[in-house]
């Protein structure tokens, strides 16, 4: 039986003294705050380049939330749907490489053609041949098979060909040349399209078997990412996306803006990298507030008080004539698209696609932290983790590393265990992470804003 | 004659051979993730970081061993600094249980919760273990380093093909053998291995028959970390210790399970040695075995390779891909002990 934190059998009652709203309120006020204060203390490039990632990482945080905190679904490949999203960065914006294209465009969209053709037929043989008795496991492999061997004949020397064009710069197919803001959109459908295929798989199984499948599909398609340069360039990396906002230099160059930097009293190059911030921000905020409207909707709705029912007791729901799998189905789509969204909107902020950089300590984990730590079923619980989680696991490194130097400041500057511990400073983040989430899950599994009883 | 020869001794070398010492290594891996689920009801996603602290301890205690001097050549000193990484693993699972799962178990809380908790504790582990010995590569095999060298196979037999059987590939098999030997023998024949089985069956009635939880419960965390040393060690003095690739090892671990069928030891062993065959033999390029068999170059100049090994981990997903969908129970339908 699947129990969730939330469901009321074995969640603790809710014994806030303050009034939810008011106590809210003030969490966001205080991560508010600490923003601020990095802007004064730091400086304010600073605190809006954190800022950013904390609205992306929020959106991360309410696909996540989407899949657990309604449905209770366990979700341990939030790095691969992120990746490809930022996939989709790669493949919208970026101009495409016409040499590459024509010397083997043909080769690798026949290639993948017939896999999918391939796909497709081996699915329908295995579906017919449900009384063929051994020789439907002999059809479907034969197929499997000869469309594999035939898509890699097909593939591979115009792969070859796509990858020797011009190595260095650039050695894949390149994108379509579009806006990269469409690859948000973009970004999304190719996370639900994976998130449908796993879901298809390892749904209706145990719970186990949905977070070993992510485990596996969010590992393939780093390797995918890392490999296949034709595609993605691989380990080479694709730098220089395009923007949705103003570039530096141009804003340096115009004589409004430097007017306008002068009225400020700032330095034209601060100036600049701080509106370009600000014009990320703006953009980022439109899409939460978007994602979070549209969660919030759907969770009022009839489907969420459904989707409620089906996490808290599953044989009930399923008594009532509700299609568990289905709706799991659903809503791991849904929350796989959030993600990316999210995905493609990091890509669009670094402005490169570099598939070395998916870790799932920071793709994974960290969001699931953030989920559990703002409260688990809350969208603004999801957020606000979001923004905490973000803010802390930037400032950890230098936080564990100041608690380093103090500890040992007794032990002379080359004392070995000194050397060793402040060199060590830098995993303090896999531990403290790992602590975050066991102590939340033990002494406060609701979260931060938990959920509010409908 | 000789270039049938020829080809089987390239399969022998490249997959049957590793294939056996990789395969064991699973299979010791898988069976300790099937026990804990079997009895704790829960797919332990700390079991690689557990691995992996366990031969952190066997190579500190193997280092200290060499800095003294003593070595068992020409057998790895590894082998004999192992009971310190067994006690090291058994204290520390002990001391997870003791202050993590208990609590959930009182709560009777579901298996999606013991999921979360097990990552959890898979990272204090891991950053424990890089704040002890650092993210590098270290190698800790000494002694002989073949059993049988390629050159030595090749002018005793006359072939052009070498078979190679490194000692640490010997030492796993043997080891390997020896160590499910004593498991199955335990289970089967000791009251408390009963017990355990009981345990595993059926909770409620177990209880009823007066079987305590919390010893069972422990002694699935002992055996587990025992099993998990081993398998780490074994693992590191075939490659080489590297925190970070025992992460990495719990998707083809979790797929020898549940290719075997989650909880059934048996399935387990069985389920090891599917995905270490077919991950070697997917991702080989049978191009020289073509070459003796129908002559060079009659099937173009490809590598004939089904898939690059940079996807070796690919094959545990799609095997489990194929299970999950043909056989959702595993080969030997699962969840007995």
């Amino acid at each position: 039986m699947t129990q969730h934190p939330n469901s009321p059998a074995t969640g603790p009652k809710s014994t806030a003294q303050m009034a939810p709203a008011q106590r809210n309120i003030l969490l966001f006020t205080g991560m508010a705050s600490l923003l601020v204060m990095v802007g004064v203390l730091q400086s304010w490039n600073v605190a809006f380049s954190i800022l950013n990632m904390c609205l992306i990482s929020a959106i991360m945080a309410l696909g996540v939330n989407i899949q657990w905190g309604y449905a209770g679904l366990f979700n341990v490949g939030v790095m691969g749907f992120a990746a490809l999203g930022g996939l989709a960065g790669v493949v919208i914006s970026m101009p495409p490489v016409d040499a590459a294209w024509a010397a083997g465009g043909l080769g690798v969209v026949m290639g993948l053609a017939t896999g999918i053709v391939t796909l497709v037929l081996g699915m329908m043989v295995w579906r017919r041949g449900q009384s063929w008795g051994r020789w439907r496991y002999a059809a479907t492999g034969a197929i499997v098979v000869i469309g594999y061997i035939l898509m890699r004949s097909l593939a591979d020397p115009s792969v070859d060909a796509i990858e020797a064009v011009d190595p260095a710069r650039t050695g894949y197919l390149g994108g379509l040349g579009l806006p990269i803001i469409l690859s948000w959109l973009v970004g999304g459908i190719f996370a639900a399209a994976a998130a449908w295929v796993v879901g298809k798989i390892s749904l209706g199984l145990r719970a186990d078997y949905l977070a070993i499948a992510t485990l596996g599909i969010s590992e393939i398609i780093i390797y995918v990412l890392k490999f296949e340069d034709w595609l993605s360039r691989g380990v080479k990396n694709v730098t220089g996306l395009p923007r949705p906002v103003p570039y530096e230099i141009d804003l340096q160059a115009n004589s409004w803006f430097i007017a306008f930097a002068d009225h400020l009293n700032l330095p034209l190059v601060d100036a600049s990298s701080l509106v370009v911030k600000i014009c990320y921000a703006l953009l980022f905020t439109v899409v939460l507030l978007a994602v979070l409207w549209l969660s919030e909707t759907a969770l009022r709705s009839p489907w969420g008080r459904m989707m409620r029912a089906i996490r808290d007791n599953e044989t009930a729901a399923n008594a009532m004539g509700k299609n568990v799998t289905k709706q799991h189905l659903l809503v791991f789509v849904l929350g796989s698209a959030v993600i990316g969204v999210a995905g493609a909107m990091m890509v669009t902020l670094d402005g490169q696609f570099t598939p070395t950089s998916y870790q799932p300590l920071r793709f994974t984990f960290l969001i699931w932290v953030m989920v559990i730590a703002g409260g688990s079923g809350n969208n603004w619980g999801a957020v606000l983790g979001g923004f905490l989680i973000w803010f802390f696991w930037i400032e950890a490194e230098p936080i564990g590393l100041w608690l380093m130097d103090v500890v040992t400041s007794g032990l002379p500057p080359t004392h070995w265990l000194r050397l060793h511990l402040l060199e060590s400073a830098a995993h303090t983040r896999l531990m403290t992470m790992g602590v975050i989430l066991l102590l939340v899950l033990r002494f406060s599994p609701r979260g931060l804003i938990p959920e509010s009883r409908r | 004659m000789d270039a049938v020869l020829n080809a089987l001794v390239l399969i022998g070398n490249y997959i049957v051979v590793p294939g056996l010492a990789y395969g064991s290594q699973l299979a010791l891996g898988a069976l300790g993730v099937t026990m804990i689920y079997a009895v704790l009801r829960f797919s332990n996603f700390g079991h690689g970081e557990i691995m992996s602290f366990g031969t952190m301890l066997v190579i500190m205690a193997t280092f200290a061993m060499q800095d003294v001097g003593i070595s068992i050549s020409p057998l790895p000193t590894a082998l004999l600094a192992l009971p310190v990484g067994i006690l090291g693993a058994v204290g520390l699972c002990l001391l997870i249980d003791r202050y993590v799962y208990k609590f959930y178990r009182q709560q009777r809380a579901s298996p999606v919760i013991y999921l979360i908790v097990s990552i959890g504790t898979m990272f204090i582990i891991g950053g424990l273990i890089r704040f002890i010995i650092g993210p590098k590569d270290r190698n800790f095999a000494d002694g002989e380093r073949f059993i049988m060298k390629a050159s030595a196979f090749k002018a005793n037999t006359g072939l052009a093909e070498g078979l190679a059987i490194k000692t640490a590939q010997g030492v796993t098999v043997l080891t390997t053998f020896v160590v499910v030997g004593l498991v199955f023998w335990f289970l089967n024949y000791t009251r408390t291995g009963k017990s355990m089985r009981a345990f595993a069956d059926n909770e409620d009635l177990a209880l009823l028959s007066g079987i305590d939880p919390d010893r069972v419960v422990r002694i699935t965390w002992i055996i587990t970390a025992v099993l998990a040393t081993i398998a780490g060690t074994l693992y590191g003095l075939d490659k080489s210790y590297k925190p970070l690739v025992y992460m990495h090892l719990l998707l083809p671990i979790f797929a020898s399970a549940i290719v075997g069928g989650v909880g059934n030891p048996l399935g387990a062993i069985a389920g090891g040695f599917v995905i270490a065959f077919s991950e070697l033999a997917i991702t080989f390029a049978y191009k020289k075995v073509a070459a003796y068999l129908i002559g060079d170059g009659v099937l173009g100049d490809g590598l004939l390779q089904l898939l690059s090994t940079d996807y070796k981990f690919a094959v545990s997903f799609m095997i489990l891909v194929i299970v999950l969908l043909v056989k959702p129970t595993g080969i030997f339908s699962g969840k007995t002990l």
